[in-house]
């Protein structure tokens, strides 16, 4: 797998503030790196550093082997952008900003097709102060995709979207990975970054806390399971805490949280509930997420 | 400059969609001519050098165009574009800073035209207001001047948090001018002290330049307004340039 972007010892501060600090990393062809941390953590710094819209201050970020800080007009001909903030002028039709944005780059792709795909094919003709803030965000999607670039970055695509339009971007974003694009992208929704991304960088006071798939992530942690249970009536002495998986119980009235750990922690925790004659209502079992991951690594909650 | 015919193109459609900025720069002058016409006619007057009122209104709303859209128009715009993040979105294309700066000078170019074309196209069927100078010398001052009041107007944005406080500082730029430079009223009906603060206003200079090449003065007798307002555009446009910030 070939490297695409190469990030070495990143290093920017505005004023006394360090923004990112010795940051390392590779994102390879054709996958969906995603970078994630709380609001703050450097994300957009970073994600700006390899764009070539902010100039770092020491270290090596190279795109294709260029750096941005040199050949900025090279690498914007090559990449596609989604702004975390930005807008369009309020009068412009989404058709009229698709031939001006595809008007700067050489190479070119489809626009009507670009816009079929995003489900704006009916607001060709609507200014973009009349788009919901969907619709705005599908059309910077498909602007960022006008020049048919080789790496798209998304800098906190989903933010402000209702979770049916989070969904439905998610599944956009698996699209446009598996089209050949290479996917950047930056969130600080933990469950946005488990679902979509091959790898997932955990950035936090920026610095780098950890880099892995999402599965290695969690499963490295060997985080505990929870089970968590509706026992209506049921004996103060449960016939529980005898079992090897179990580490401890948390009851508040009739809802009762189960510790533990092992593959295979729920059956044996079911089984004995049963043997006992004990009757419960709901069974709801948590595995551990990204959250928690970062929760484990930096001791504190991912929104504070 | 790829993308910068495309981009002319596009400001310019999205400038007559604009319902105030259309009216202030296309049909706001004509109107002025109107009003004025039927209150004062054009007959020649020796206070104009024998020329009427209507006469020396067309260099004057000339200017008041190029003051309009340069102190009011490309500030608010410019700084408007800055603080909704238009021109971060544009930045992060291959496109020149340099493209996006000529485009907009472009269009407003070419919108003054354009109002100037009507004015005088409503001077010349009421009033067959007089014409006695070059066409391509007036073109040249009408370039020039607004060139320099385009200048003080991005310099204002460059300057200005946002599109309110932008419209704020160009409208207490202008609004004096508009009625202390001959731009709107003609000098020679102001008070001595009046036309004396004028001499500081450079909105008055571009009128003097206009009125004077319209009438078929040479440049020759112009050297002071070049001066000024060569020295205008040389010190706006080096503190925007300066100061100019796309976010």
């Amino acid at each position: 797998m070939s490297v695409v972007i190469e990030v070495a010892g990143l290093y920017k501060s505005y004023e006394d503030v360090v923004a990112v600090d010795d940051v390392s990393f590779e994102v390879h062809e054709g996958e969906i790196f995603g970078m994630v941390g709380p609001n703050g953590a450097g994300k957009t710094t970073t994600i700006e550093c390899i764009e070539g819209l902010r100039q770092r201050d020491s270290g090596k970020v190279n795109l294709f082997g260029v750096d941005p800080d040199v050949s900025r007009a090279e690498i914007a001909e090559r990449i596609g952008i989604q702004l975390q903030e930005s807008a369009l002028p309020a009068r412009i039709r989404v058709q009229e900003a698709m031939s001006l944005f595809g008007s700067f780059y050489t190479s070119r792709a489809d626009s009507g097709e670009l816009l079929d795909r995003l489900g704006l094919t009916e607001k060709r003709s609507a200014a973009f102060s009349k788009l919901s803030g969907g619709q705005k965000q599908r059309l910077f999607i498909a602007l960022a995709l006008v020049n048919q670039p080789e790496v798209v970055f998304f800098d906190e695509l989903t933010t402000g979207l209702d979770p049916q339009a989070r969904r439905a971007m998610w599944d956009l974003v698996c699209q446009i990975r598996d089209e050949g694009h290479t996917v950047f992208l930056t969130t600080h929704f933990m469950e946005e970054a488990e679902r979509l991304c091959d790898r997932v960088l955990i950035l936090d006071h920026g610095k780098i806390v950890a880099l892995d798939t999402p599965e290695a992530l969690i499963s490295s942690l060997e985080m505990e399971k929870r089970i968590v249970l509706t026992l209506p009536g049921a004996p103060q002495e449960l016939p529980l805490s005898d079992l090897p998986q179990v580490n401890r119980i948390e009851r508040s009235g009739d809802r009762v949280v189960v510790y533990g750990h092992g593959e295979r922690f729920a059956g044996p925790v079911i089984t004995a509930l049963e043997r006992a004659e004990i009757d419960f209502l709901d069974v709801r079992t948590e595995q551990p997420n990204l959250d928690d991951v970062f929760l484990a690594l930096t001791g504190r909650e991912m929104r504070e | 400059m790829r993308g910068l015919l495309q981009l002319t193109i596009m400001s310019f459609k999205l400038y007559l969609r604009e319902p105030i900025a259309t009216f202030f720069t296309l049909a706001f002058p004509p109107l002025l001519v109107l009003l004025f016409g039927a209150m004062y006619g054009n007959d020649p007057d020796p206070m104009y050098g024998g020329y009427g009122t209507m006469d020396i209104t067309m260099p004057a709303y000339t200017a008041l165009i190029l003051g309009t859209i340069g102190l009011l128009g490309i500030p608010i715009t410019t700084s408007g574009y800055r603080e909704l993040g238009v021109l971060r979105r544009f930045r992060a294309t291959p496109m020149r800073p340099l493209t996006y700066i000529a485009a907009d000078l472009l269009t407003n170019l070419t919108m003054t035209l354009l109002g100037m074309a009507i004015l005088i196209g409503v001077g010349w069927a009421l009033y067959r207001v007089r014409f006695e100078g070059q066409v391509l010398s007036v073109f040249v001052a009408v370039v020039f001047s607004g060139l320099t009041m385009f200048a003080v107007g991005y310099l204002i944005a460059s300057l200005a948090s946002g599109a309110r406080t932008a419209q704020v500082i160009g409208m207490v730029i202008f609004y004096p001018m508009m009625f202390l430079s001959g731009a709107s009223v003609p000098l020679e009906v102001m008070p001595e002290g009046v036309r004396r603060i004028s001499d500081f206003l450079p909105l008055t200079h571009v009128v003097t330049l206009l009125r004077g090449l319209w009438f078929g003065e040479g440049w020759g007798e112009h050297l002071t307004e070049v001066f000024i307002l060569g020295a205008i555009f040389v010190v706006g446009a080096g503190l925007a340039a300066r100061f100019f910030r796309w976010e």
